[in-house]
Protein backbone atom coordinates (compact mmCIF):
# COMPACT_ATOMS: atom_id res chain seq x y z
CA UNK A 1 0.00 0.00 0.00
CA UNK A 2 1.56 2.91 -1.28
CA UNK A 3 -0.84 5.53 -1.11
CA UNK A 4 -2.67 7.08 1.54
CA UNK A 5 -3.23 4.11 3.60
CA UNK A 6 0.81 3.64 3.65
CA UNK A 7 1.50 6.69 5.21
CA UNK A 8 -1.15 6.56 7.50
CA UNK A 9 -0.08 3.27 8.88
CA UNK A 10 3.39 4.72 9.39
CA UNK A 11 2.15 7.33 11.91
CA UNK A 12 0.30 5.39 13.44
CA UNK A 13 3.37 2.57 14.49
CA UNK A 14 5.34 5.55 15.06
CA UNK A 15 3.05 6.28 17.68
CA UNK A 16 2.32 3.19 19.31
CA UNK A 17 6.00 2.46 19.54
CA UNK A 18 6.20 5.66 21.38
CA UNK A 19 4.09 4.04 23.71
CA UNK A 20 5.80 0.91 24.29
CA UNK A 21 9.11 2.28 25.47
CA UNK A 22 9.14 0.35 28.94
CA UNK A 23 11.24 -0.35 31.38
CA UNK A 24 13.48 -4.01 32.01
CA UNK A 25 11.11 -5.61 34.52
CA UNK A 26 7.95 -6.89 32.50
CA UNK A 27 5.95 -7.23 36.07
CA UNK A 28 6.54 -3.37 36.90
CA UNK A 29 6.44 -2.91 32.94
CA UNK A 30 2.71 -3.92 33.08
CA UNK A 31 1.71 -2.33 36.17
CA UNK A 32 2.90 1.35 34.76
CA UNK A 33 1.57 1.02 31.77
CA UNK A 34 -2.10 0.03 33.16
CA UNK A 35 -1.66 3.18 35.34
CA UNK A 36 -0.71 5.41 32.40
CA UNK A 37 -3.53 3.98 30.38
CA UNK A 38 -6.05 4.75 33.13
CA UNK A 39 -4.48 8.34 32.90
CA UNK A 40 -5.12 8.98 29.63
CA UNK A 41 -8.26 7.51 29.71
CA UNK A 42 -9.23 10.21 32.46
CA UNK A 43 -7.86 12.96 29.68
CA UNK A 44 -10.12 11.91 27.49
CA UNK A 45 -13.01 12.18 29.16
CA UNK A 46 -12.21 15.41 30.02
CA UNK A 47 -11.85 16.49 26.31
CA UNK A 48 -15.04 14.88 25.75
CA UNK A 49 -16.56 16.92 28.25
CA UNK A 50 -14.70 20.29 26.12
CA UNK A 51 -16.11 19.04 23.72
CA UNK A 52 -20.28 18.53 25.09
CA UNK A 53 -19.51 22.22 26.51
CA UNK A 54 -18.40 24.39 23.38
CA UNK A 55 -21.46 22.59 21.58
CA UNK A 56 -24.00 23.58 24.52
CA UNK A 57 -22.72 27.22 24.18
CA UNK A 58 -23.46 27.14 20.11
CA UNK A 59 -27.01 25.39 20.79
CA UNK A 60 -27.56 28.63 23.31
CA UNK A 61 -26.34 31.24 20.48
CA UNK A 62 -28.52 29.26 17.85
CA UNK A 63 -31.62 29.34 20.50
CA UNK A 64 -30.84 33.16 20.61
CA UNK A 65 -30.58 33.97 16.61
CA UNK A 66 -33.83 32.32 16.61
CA UNK A 67 -35.82 34.50 18.54
CA UNK A 68 -34.43 37.30 17.09
CA UNK A 69 -35.24 36.31 13.65
CA UNK A 70 -38.54 35.77 14.70
CA UNK A 71 -39.15 39.03 16.46
CA UNK A 72 -37.68 41.43 13.57
CA UNK A 73 -40.04 38.98 11.08
CA UNK A 74 -42.44 40.32 13.11
CA UNK A 75 -41.25 43.75 13.46
CA UNK A 76 -40.94 43.94 9.74
CA UNK A 77 -44.49 43.42 8.85
CA UNK A 78 -45.87 45.40 11.41
CA UNK A 79 -43.63 48.51 10.02
CA UNK A 80 -44.88 46.95 6.42
CA UNK A 81 -48.58 47.48 7.65
CA UNK A 82 -48.50 50.59 9.09
CA UNK A 83 -46.08 51.58 6.01
CA UNK A 84 -43.13 52.44 7.44
CA UNK A 85 -40.96 50.71 4.31
CA UNK A 86 -37.55 52.39 5.77
CA UNK A 87 -38.01 50.37 9.49
CA UNK A 88 -39.29 47.31 7.41
CA UNK A 89 -36.20 47.12 5.25
CA UNK A 90 -33.96 47.76 8.27
CA UNK A 91 -35.73 44.73 9.86
CA UNK A 92 -35.05 42.53 7.12
CA UNK A 93 -32.28 43.19 6.62
CA UNK A 94 -31.06 42.32 10.35
CA UNK A 95 -32.98 39.46 10.05
CA UNK A 96 -31.30 38.34 7.02
CA UNK A 97 -27.77 38.90 8.87
CA UNK A 98 -29.28 36.66 11.63
CA UNK A 99 -30.32 34.02 9.48
CA UNK A 100 -26.81 33.98 7.97
CA UNK A 101 -25.09 33.49 11.02
CA UNK A 102 -27.95 30.84 11.82
CA UNK A 103 -27.42 28.78 9.09
CA UNK A 104 -23.40 28.82 9.95
CA UNK A 105 -24.39 28.00 13.14
CA UNK A 106 -26.14 25.29 12.63
CA UNK A 107 -23.82 23.54 10.47
CA UNK A 108 -21.35 23.89 12.75
CA UNK A 109 -23.09 21.91 15.64
CA UNK A 110 -23.79 19.52 13.56
CA UNK A 111 -20.27 19.00 12.71
CA UNK A 112 -19.30 19.24 16.51
CA UNK A 113 -22.03 16.47 17.33
CA UNK A 114 -20.34 13.86 14.94
CA UNK A 115 -17.31 14.83 16.06
CA UNK A 116 -18.63 13.89 20.17
CA UNK A 117 -20.25 10.42 18.91
CA UNK A 118 -16.77 9.47 17.28
CA UNK A 119 -15.12 10.59 20.14
CA UNK A 120 -17.48 8.54 22.18
CA UNK A 121 -17.32 5.40 20.53
CA UNK A 122 -13.38 5.42 20.41
CA UNK A 123 -13.37 6.41 24.25
CA UNK A 124 -15.66 3.27 24.88
CA UNK A 125 -13.66 0.95 22.38
CA UNK A 126 -10.49 2.49 24.46
CA UNK A 127 -12.26 1.49 28.17
CA UNK A 128 -13.00 -2.00 26.92
CA UNK A 129 -9.31 -2.48 25.80
CA UNK A 130 -7.76 -1.15 29.04
CA UNK A 131 -9.73 -3.53 31.00
CA UNK A 132 -9.02 -6.29 28.99
CA UNK A 133 -4.93 -5.46 29.43
CA UNK A 134 -5.65 -5.05 33.09
CA UNK A 135 -7.23 -8.76 33.02
CA UNK A 136 -4.30 -9.94 30.58
CA UNK A 137 -1.66 -8.44 32.19
CA UNK A 138 -1.95 -10.68 35.33
CA UNK A 139 -2.19 -13.65 33.47
CA UNK A 140 0.79 -12.72 32.02
CA UNK A 141 2.47 -11.89 35.18
CA UNK A 142 1.70 -14.95 36.76
CA UNK A 143 2.28 -17.68 33.74
CA UNK A 144 4.98 -16.23 31.73
CA UNK A 145 8.84 -16.20 31.95
CA UNK A 146 10.40 -12.67 31.95
CA UNK A 147 11.36 -13.49 28.06
CA UNK A 148 8.55 -14.13 27.23
CA UNK A 149 6.31 -11.93 29.18
CA UNK A 150 8.16 -9.02 26.90
CA UNK A 151 6.58 -10.75 23.71
CA UNK A 152 3.29 -10.94 25.37
CA UNK A 153 3.39 -7.49 26.89
CA UNK A 154 3.94 -5.86 23.53
CA UNK A 155 0.98 -7.77 21.90
CA UNK A 156 -1.24 -6.36 24.43
CA UNK A 157 -0.11 -3.27 24.83
CA UNK A 158 -0.74 -2.66 20.90
CA UNK A 159 -3.53 -2.67 20.92
CA UNK A 160 -4.20 -0.26 23.40
CA UNK A 161 -1.66 1.74 22.39
CA UNK A 162 -3.37 1.97 18.58
CA UNK A 163 -6.77 2.79 20.46
CA UNK A 164 -5.11 5.27 22.62
CA UNK A 165 -3.26 7.15 18.99
CA UNK A 166 -7.20 6.79 17.63
CA UNK A 167 -8.77 8.69 20.28
CA UNK A 168 -6.14 11.02 20.44
CA UNK A 169 -7.33 11.73 16.48
CA UNK A 170 -10.65 12.01 17.21
CA UNK A 171 -10.53 14.50 19.80
CA UNK A 172 -7.68 16.71 17.88
CA UNK A 173 -10.26 16.58 14.84
CA UNK A 174 -13.32 17.88 17.41
CA UNK A 175 -10.73 20.29 19.29
CA UNK A 176 -9.58 21.91 16.21
CA UNK A 177 -13.68 21.99 14.69
CA UNK A 178 -14.16 24.20 18.11
CA UNK A 179 -11.60 26.32 17.54
CA UNK A 180 -12.95 27.39 13.60
CA UNK A 181 -16.69 27.20 15.89
CA UNK A 182 -15.00 30.00 18.44
CA UNK A 183 -14.31 32.58 15.58
CA UNK A 184 -17.93 32.54 14.05
CA UNK A 185 -19.61 32.56 17.73
CA UNK A 186 -17.38 35.26 18.90
CA UNK A 187 -18.57 37.18 15.46
CA UNK A 188 -22.34 36.30 16.61
CA UNK A 189 -21.72 37.79 19.93
CA UNK A 190 -20.01 41.08 18.43
CA UNK A 191 -23.00 41.75 16.41
CA UNK A 192 -25.37 40.76 19.42
CA UNK A 193 -22.99 43.51 21.69
CA UNK A 194 -23.60 45.57 18.80
CA UNK A 195 -26.99 46.12 19.52
CA UNK A 196 -27.57 44.35 15.70
CA UNK A 197 -30.48 42.19 16.61
CA UNK A 198 -31.65 44.19 19.20
CA UNK A 199 -35.16 45.76 18.98
CA UNK A 200 -35.36 47.99 16.05
CA UNK A 201 -37.99 50.08 17.60
CA UNK A 202 -35.75 51.17 19.84
CA UNK A 203 -33.53 53.08 17.55
CA UNK A 204 -33.57 56.34 16.20
CA UNK A 205 -35.16 57.44 13.09
CA UNK A 206 -31.46 58.12 11.55
CA UNK A 207 -29.54 55.25 9.90
CA UNK A 208 -26.65 54.68 12.22
CA UNK A 209 -23.59 52.68 11.69
CA UNK A 210 -24.58 49.36 12.63
CA UNK A 211 -27.25 49.50 9.49
CA UNK A 212 -24.54 51.20 7.08
CA UNK A 213 -22.18 48.14 7.99
CA UNK A 214 -25.34 45.52 7.75
CA UNK A 215 -26.72 46.77 4.92
CA UNK A 216 -23.18 45.63 3.14
CA UNK A 217 -23.58 42.72 4.93
CA UNK A 218 -26.72 41.47 4.10
CA UNK A 219 -27.83 40.36 0.41
CA UNK A 220 -29.55 43.72 -0.66
CA UNK A 221 -31.35 41.36 -3.12
CA UNK A 222 -33.27 38.88 -0.77
CA UNK A 223 -34.21 41.63 0.94
CA UNK A 224 -35.67 43.72 -1.49
CA UNK A 225 -37.56 40.45 -2.29
CA UNK A 226 -39.00 39.82 0.81
CA UNK A 227 -39.73 43.03 1.58
CA UNK A 228 -42.12 43.04 -1.63
CA UNK A 229 -43.17 39.63 -1.31
CA UNK A 230 -44.78 40.75 2.66
CA UNK A 231 -45.97 43.98 0.95
CA UNK A 232 -47.95 41.93 -1.21
CA UNK A 233 -49.17 39.54 1.15
CA UNK A 234 -49.99 41.77 3.47
CA UNK A 235 -51.63 44.03 0.82
CA UNK A 236 -53.70 40.68 -0.46
CA UNK A 237 -54.87 40.08 3.35
CA UNK A 238 -57.28 43.65 3.68
CA UNK A 239 -55.02 46.32 4.57
CA UNK A 240 -54.73 45.74 8.62
CA UNK A 241 -55.34 48.88 10.23
CA UNK A 242 -51.85 51.05 10.95
CA UNK A 243 -50.57 50.53 13.61
CA UNK A 244 -47.55 52.22 16.03
CA UNK A 245 -45.24 49.22 16.91
CA UNK A 246 -44.43 48.18 19.90
CA UNK A 247 -41.90 45.77 21.24
CA UNK A 248 -43.10 42.31 21.26
CA UNK A 249 -46.45 42.98 19.81
CA UNK A 250 -47.94 40.54 17.92
CA UNK A 251 -49.28 39.93 14.52
CA UNK A 252 -46.78 37.91 13.11
CA UNK A 253 -46.05 35.01 15.66
CA UNK A 254 -45.76 32.25 13.07
CA UNK A 255 -42.02 31.18 12.65
CA UNK A 256 -40.49 32.56 9.27
CA UNK A 257 -40.31 29.50 6.76
CA UNK A 258 -37.44 30.74 4.04
CA UNK A 259 -34.06 30.99 4.26
CA UNK A 260 -33.41 33.53 1.96
CA UNK A 261 -29.59 34.06 2.64
CA UNK B 1 -5.88 -9.16 8.27
CA UNK B 2 -6.77 -6.14 10.61
CA UNK B 3 -7.32 -2.56 9.32
CA UNK B 4 -8.23 -0.02 11.27
CA UNK B 5 -10.44 2.60 10.23
CA UNK B 6 -9.53 5.91 11.72
CA UNK B 7 -11.90 7.39 14.54
CA UNK B 8 -14.24 4.75 13.48
CA UNK B 9 -12.74 1.16 14.66
CA UNK B 10 -10.93 -1.96 13.19
CA UNK B 11 -12.27 -4.77 11.14
CA UNK B 12 -10.82 -7.80 9.77
CA UNK B 13 -10.89 -8.85 6.30
CA UNK B 14 -9.75 -11.24 4.11
CA UNK B 15 -6.96 -11.72 1.74
CA UNK B 16 -9.01 -11.35 -1.59
CA UNK B 17 -10.24 -7.98 -0.82
CA UNK B 18 -6.77 -7.00 -0.91
CA UNK B 19 -6.18 -6.49 -4.68
CA UNK B 20 -9.27 -4.64 -4.75
CA UNK B 21 -8.34 -2.34 -1.90
CA UNK B 22 -5.31 -1.76 -3.56
CA UNK B 23 -6.92 -0.58 -6.42
CA UNK B 24 -9.02 1.46 -4.88
CA UNK B 25 -6.38 2.94 -2.82
CA UNK B 26 -4.37 4.38 -5.89
CA UNK B 27 -7.22 6.07 -7.36
CA UNK B 28 -7.50 7.31 -4.58
CA UNK B 29 -4.03 8.75 -4.28
CA UNK B 30 -4.75 9.43 -7.57
CA UNK B 31 -7.44 12.09 -7.20
CA UNK B 32 -5.40 13.42 -4.68
CA UNK B 33 -2.42 14.19 -6.65
CA UNK B 34 -5.01 15.60 -9.36
CA UNK B 35 -6.26 17.55 -6.52
CA UNK B 36 -9.56 16.31 -7.40
CA UNK B 37 -11.57 16.76 -4.19
CA UNK B 38 -15.15 15.32 -5.68
CA UNK B 39 -13.39 11.91 -6.83
CA UNK B 40 -11.15 11.86 -4.08
CA UNK B 41 -13.69 11.75 -1.20
CA UNK B 42 -16.10 9.42 -3.89
CA UNK B 43 -13.14 6.89 -4.39
CA UNK B 44 -12.16 6.66 -0.66
CA UNK B 45 -15.70 6.21 0.41
CA UNK B 46 -16.04 3.39 -1.76
CA UNK B 47 -13.26 2.04 -0.36
CA UNK B 48 -14.77 2.34 2.75
CA UNK B 49 -17.41 0.86 2.12
CA UNK B 50 -15.49 -2.49 0.95
CA UNK B 51 -13.89 -2.47 4.27
CA UNK B 52 -17.28 -2.52 6.34
CA UNK B 53 -18.95 -4.80 3.72
CA UNK B 54 -16.55 -7.39 3.69
CA UNK B 55 -14.62 -6.67 7.00
CA UNK B 56 -16.08 -8.09 10.18
CA UNK B 57 -15.36 -5.55 13.18
CA UNK B 58 -13.57 -6.38 15.93
CA UNK B 59 -14.80 -6.78 19.68
CA UNK B 60 -13.77 -3.83 21.42
CA UNK B 61 -11.55 -5.76 24.14
CA UNK B 62 -9.96 -7.22 20.90
CA UNK B 63 -6.33 -6.31 22.02
CA UNK B 64 -4.46 -7.31 18.19
CA UNK B 65 -3.22 -4.11 16.15
CA UNK B 66 -4.43 -3.19 12.58
CA UNK B 67 -2.10 -4.47 9.92
CA UNK B 68 -2.84 -1.69 8.06
CA UNK B 69 -4.27 2.07 9.67
CA UNK B 70 -6.50 4.26 7.11
CA UNK B 71 -7.35 8.01 7.24
CA UNK B 72 -10.97 9.13 9.22
CA UNK B 73 -13.83 8.94 7.10
CA UNK B 74 -14.34 13.02 7.18
CA UNK B 75 -10.57 13.20 6.18
CA UNK B 76 -10.11 16.54 3.75
CA UNK B 77 -8.26 17.09 0.40
CA UNK B 78 -5.77 19.50 1.82
CA UNK B 79 -5.36 16.96 4.71
CA UNK B 80 -4.48 14.14 2.04
CA UNK B 81 -2.33 16.54 0.31
CA UNK B 82 -0.20 17.55 3.02
CA UNK B 83 1.81 14.52 5.03
CA UNK B 84 -1.50 13.23 7.30
CA UNK B 85 -0.04 13.66 10.49
CA UNK B 86 -2.25 12.01 13.38
CA UNK B 87 -1.70 14.19 16.45
CA UNK B 88 -2.71 12.61 19.28
CA UNK B 89 -2.23 11.90 23.13
CA UNK B 90 1.11 10.33 22.50
CA UNK B 91 3.44 13.30 22.32
CA UNK B 92 5.52 13.20 18.44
Amino acid sequence: MAGLTGRMSTVMKAKVSKLLDRAEDPAETLDYSYQKQVEQLQNVKKGIADVVTAKKRLQMQEATLKQSVVKLDTQARQAVSSGQEDLARTALERKNVAQTELQGLDTQVAELEEQQQKLTDSEQKLRAKIEAFRTKKEVIKAQYSAAEAQVRISEAATGVGEQMADVGLAMQRAVDKTENMKARADAVSELEAAGTFDDITALGSGEDDIDRQLKQLSSQPAVDDELAKMKSEIGAGGAPPAEQIGPGGGAAADEPKEHTA
Amino acid sequence: MIVRISTEGQYEIKDEALERLNELDNSCQAAVDAGDGERFHACYEKLLELIRSEGTELEDADLRGSDLTLPPPDITLEEAQGEFSAHGLIPD
